[in-house]
């Protein structure tokens, strides 16, 4: 079988047995980019770092205690900083940054042994669910509809990760989540993806977009992959004031767990006007596999759902405009000389940033401007608790909840660019959960008639990933998702 | 909510964004029929509910004041697209 091919768990095992080594599996994923680079799914490849790290692993094979993922060449977000090794999250604004340190996630990887591929492409500050707002260029999807050539998008935000992964040119990737962003790109890509609960990951290093829905998650080909890298990347760190101090459960044991007796939430709210035939058929199809399983299926509701996203395009865009301030051109990034330091922060900002992110940034901006604040920011923040505390009524009857990922499978480069809403309505059956902090995770369960990945979305309850996973893993037997991108290393 | 250019101009002179007018016209259309769509929740009840400003819950933790980030001078000063003696330089702020 060939190297990139295998999936994290096999790897780890071959090395370990010392069948391959690190270098023969780093070089095959570094050929591998090298052969994709149409897919324009890394804004920086580093090669030989990537090299270098996978030899000193190879150097102590055998010398004391192994990291979890020991050896296994990862690709990394572009929002995730890297020490010495530019940083940009998918904006101008930020090209030829190169941190000074390392973000917590990343370092707890490099702790447990991972090799760096690269940096992979991504919505530029991770605004966007089709990767096409990068100031690096779209990212292609690996898959194709079936008798049509046309490039699909891949999902956003994080579209690089989720196409390197679809492709073979990395076992796993890291994400961010802020609405969806690793849920619906997973689902596009038919791979796996997980959020894990708003506090189980440290955002200390991560860009930020908005501070009270970002964080970091996983993506790999199988839950198992997922659950191996969730469990490296999470933990407290002292350094995020939102991360909690909880010990992280040892989620691939969760894997095993049998989902018999667990109550399945099927959210009548979830069943919009003008779901596809296809999407409710994936849908009834996870709530048969659950039933076979030996799970229970019960209805329940949750009322404030039509009210998510409009919440969502509040709260989000209000942080954004504030953590944004940052970039003006003075301490790091872009600088477009002025005649005053005004005319300088308008000239940088108005260059160095792209079309969605000024609209968000001006959303933010009027939203928490006097006069509009309570009406709009405050306000939002109280609808976001009612949809918070729908979840919790709805986990008293309730172990998980089950819902479709995304409302179509992926679309074309181009298409829905004109409005933004019609963009912003892929992220539906993902933003309640963000809204929440619960963790979700979008398992692949089918293809649509065009031959295109479809994802389910279970959605658990705080800190409760290890239920999320173990039902994850019963969809996934459940699912046999056998299907290949026509795009993909050898 | 009907936004103008002019109130454009105004929301993006609170950004610090230059916008040319083509795209004052352009954005004061889409942030209306954004706002018009955010509008929506205007209609539901929250008499009584607090605000949620963080799903965790949890006490903010408190922490030795004490230096943690090993970073030098140098290495912060090395993304500056302008730095001089050891400090960020800007325009002329005072006359």
């Amino acid at each position: 079988m060939s190297l990139t091919h295998l999936t994290i768990a096999e790897s780890v095992k071959k090395l370990e047995s010392g069948e391959i080594s690190s270098a023969e599996l780093t070089e095959a994923h570094v050929r591998a980019i090298e052969g994709a680079r149409a897919l324009n799914a890394f804004i920086v490849e580093t090669p030989e770092l990537a090299m270098d790290q996978a030899r000193a692993v190879d150097a102590r094979h055998g010398k004391g205690e192994r990291g979890v993922l020991e050896g296994v060449p990862l690709a990394i977000k572009d929002l995730f900083c890297t020490k010495g090794v530019q940083t940009t999250a998918g904006s101008k604004i930020l090209e030829g940054f190169v941190p000074p340190y390392e973000s917590t996630v990343t370092a707890n990887l490099w702790r447990d042994g991972a090799v760096m591929l690269g940096k992979a492409n991504l919505d530029e500050f991770a605004m966007g669910s089709s990767n096409i707002t990068s100031a690096y260029g779209p990212v292609e999807s690996p898959w194709r509809r079936q008798g049509d050539n046309r490039p699909l998008v891949p999902g956003g935000s994080s579209g690089g990760s989720a196409a390197a992964v679809a492709a073979r040119l990395a076992p796993g990737a890291t994400g961010t989540d802020t609405g969806g962003s690793i849920r619906q790109p997973a689902a596009f890509c038919g791979i796996v993806g997980i959020k894990p609960t708003y506090g189980r990951c440290s955002r200390w290093g991560t860009i930020a977009f908005a501070s009270s829905l970002d964080q970091a998650g996983a993506f790999a080909r199988t839950v198992e992959d997922t659950a191996i890298m969730l469990g490296s990347m999470a933990g407290y760190d002292p350094q995020d004031s939102t991360s909690i101090d909880l010990p992280v459960p040892d989620y691939r044991a969760a894997l095993g767990r049998s989902v018999k007796g667990l109550r399945i939430g099927i959210p009548k709210e979830y069943r919009v006007d003008g779901m596809s035939g296809e999407i409710d058929k994936l849908w009834r199809d996870g709530e048969a596999w659950f039933r076979d399983a030996g799970a229970e299926i019960v209805e329940i509701s949750l009322p404030h759902t039509r009210y998510a996203l409009a919440t969502y395009y509040i709260v989000a865009p209000a942080e954004c405009s504030s953590n944004l301030a940052r970039y003006d051109g003075v301490r790091y990034g872009l600088r477009v000389p002025g005649k005053d330091l005004t005319e300088q922060y308008e000239a940088t900002r108005a260059q160095g940033f792209g079309a969605e992110v000024k609209r968000r940034i001006l959303i933010g901006t009027y939203v928490l401007s006097a006069g509009y604040f309570d009406a709009y920011y405050i306000k939002a923040q109280k609808v976001r608790a009612l949809i918070a505390r729908d979840f919790s009524n709805a986990f008293k009857s309730c172990d998980l909840i089950l819902t479709p990922t995304a409302p179509s499978a992926a679309f074309a480069l181009g298409e829905k660019t004109d409005d933004p809403i019609a963009m912003y309505l892929n992220d539906v059956f993902t933003v309640p959960a963000s809204l929440a902090g619960l963790p979700g995770i979008s398992v692949p369960a089918g293809l649509d008639s065009s031959g295109l990945p479809l994802g389910l979305q279970l959605i658990g309850r705080p800190f409760d990933e290890e239920t999320v996973f173990a039902g994850a893993a019963a969809l996934e037997k459940a699912a046999v998702f056998t299907a290949v991108p026509q795009i993909m290393a050898v | 909510m009907s936004l103008d250019a002019a109130a454009v101009a105004r929301i993006a002179r609170l950004a610090r964004i230059r916008l040319t007018d083509d795209e004052k016209n352009h954005l004061a259309a889409e942030l209306s029929q954004v706002m018009d769509w955010v509008d929506e929740l205007q209609t539901v009840d929250t008499e009584g509910v607090e605000p949620l400003t963080s799903v965790v819950g949890a006490r903010l933790k408190t922490r030795s004041d004490i230096v943690t980030l090993n970073v030098t001078r140098d290495e912060v000063l090395a993304n500056a697209p302008e730095a001089t003696a050891g400090f960020f330089t800007v325009p002329k702020v005072v006359e």
